[in-house]
């Protein structure tokens, strides 16, 4: 579903990405690992299109993706590690996504509601986002993601600095959407949490990717001494 | 002695203020008309030119930020000083016709305050660009959409620019009298007496009692206005 060959990103004379090449299977649970600065954010831009500004190549769906990037990137939802709020309601702001395609506001209410009372900010549909705590703020704009049914599901360290009940309950949601055939690429540098909702994860180490494997093969018989020392804990960061 | 002369000054002008003088409101509204339609002219063209300079990147726009925010602190005299130069019967401006007339001080007060509707929203918008943007566009806006999202959610910000301008100008003295001339008829139709031109005549004058009731009425001018915006923002905000 989503190839990237030799993707390289520069900022001025430094590389955040150097020559990524990884293919995501849809449906797949993907998760990036890597200390911080490693460039999991720049790898999660560029795959979300928001980021254009590199070189190598990047399919989805085997389309070149600088060729109808617009229409691609409404495949595609990223979830920001900071969540960002629209100033309106809790409603309005999971709303936005779906008026901005044209859905009829009948329907636009009945998809709103429900992905609210999945994240179970429901009875919050009228407050302002601003006024929400930062875990429900991350469940805001999960449920802002999860309500546009798209294809991919792109996750920026979501559950960095929320305490352990929000961190249980966005991981439950995760684990719900992925069994709707959701493609989800997630950062985290939790090894916990990627051995727990991942099936396929990769290593980035300075830009590079070190491995690519399923989750039992990384965790358990990494290939790459690097992406050992990592697991084990023996990279510092 | 200090004080009671003070206090006898304050005194006559509640005095004045409570017997509401047809000359002291005349004066008033006259401000508010003429810095009202300074900001809204410095709003019509600095709004446009804040949101350019705040979302886009092009040559030379760094330098243009730059004069706006040195335009900030522009002495009003020195404005006042240039528009009367400008204006004046044998300057470049003088066919307009505008010197010693309201619509001279609203221009010259729009040229005021201008930079203040300009940095003021660059800044808003430069605040909330890229989260706003980025957050849009991975929600499926185009680039278009995404930019209109952008305005919208800095509108706050750009509501306080206005308000800023209109108290700058309503609040300004060097402009209105070189421009303006301070000129009163009663019942004249070409008068340009405004607040703190009248104010800094009484005070000249030695009329103490109704310099500080006209001090008291701007201040409650600005004092409202910005209760006003206060309000609404808080109400804008976290609405």
């Amino acid at each position: 579903m989503i190839r990237l060959v030799k993707v390289t990103k520069r900022y001025g004379d430094t590389e955040a990405l150097k020559n990524v090449s990884l293919e995501i299977r849809r449906g797949d649970i993907f998760a990036v690992i890597g200390s911080s600065g490693a460039g999991k954010t720049t790898l999660l831009r560029i795959i979300s299109m928001l980021d254009t500004e590199y070189s190598g190549e990047y399919y989805f769906d085997g389309v070149d993706t600088r060729k109808n990037q617009d229409g691609l990137r409404k495949r595609v939802t990223m979830v920001f590690q900071k969540p960002v709020m629209f100033n309106a309601s809790v409603f309005d702001n999971v709303a936005y996504g779906l008026k901005i395609r044209g859905v009829g506001s009948r329907e636009v209410k009945k998809r709103v509601e429900d992905v609210l009372r999945l994240v179970g900010l429901y009875d919050m549909r009228k407050k302002n986002a601003k006024k929400l705590s930062g875990g429900e703020q991350q469940r805001v704009a999960l449920a802002r993601a999860l309500v546009l049914e798209t294809d991919v599901l792109v996750l920026d360290e979501p559950t960095a600095n929320l305490d352990a009940v929000n961190v249980q309950m966005i991981e439950g949601i995760i684990r719900e959407i992925t069994r709707d055939g959701v493609t989800v690429v997630m950062a985290t540098h939790n090894l916990y949490q990627a051995k727990r909702l991942a099936n396929t994860v990769a290593y980035l180490n300075s830009g590079e990717l070190v491995e690519v494997g399923s989750v039992e093969q990384i965790f358990n018989s990494p290939n790459n001494e690097r992406t050992k020392k990592f697991i084990m804990g023996e990279t510092y960061y | 002695m200090t004080w009671e002369y003070i206090f006898k000054g304050i005194e006559g002008a509640l005095g004045m203020i409570a017997s509401f003088d047809v000359e002291v409101a005349d004066i008033a509204l006259r401000s508010v008309k003429v810095s009202g339609i300074a900001a809204l002219m410095a709003a019509i063209i600095g709004i446009p030119v804040g949101v350019l300079l705040g979302i886009s990147t092009f040559r030379g726009r760094d330098l243009l930020r730059s004069f706006f925010n040195g335009m900030l602190g522009i002495p009003t005299v020195v404005m006042g000083l240039i528009l009367y130069l400008f204006l004046a019967p044998a300057g470049p401006l003088g066919s307009l016709k505008l010197l010693y007339t309201e619509m001279g001080i609203s221009f010259g007060q729009m040229l005021l305050v201008l930079p203040i509707v300009v940095s003021f929203t660059a800044n808003s918008i430069e605040g909330v660009e890229r989260e706003i943007r980025e957050l849009a566009l991975t929600l499926g806006a185009s680039r278009v959409e995404a930019t209109l999202k952008v305005i919208s959610e800095a509108s706050a910000g750009v509501m306080l620019s206005v308000i800023a301008a209109f108290n700058r100008a309503i609040a300004e003295l060097g402009i209105a009298l070189m421009v303006g001339g301070n000129i009163f008829v009663r019942e004249g139709a070409l008068n340009t007496r405004v607040l703190t031109t009248s104010i800094q005549m009484y005070v000249a004058r030695g009329d103490i009692d109704i310099a500080i009731a006209l001090g008291i009425i701007l201040l409650a001018i600005v004092f409202t206005i910005t209760a006003i915006s206060n309000f609404l923002q808080s109400r804008w905000v976290l609405r």
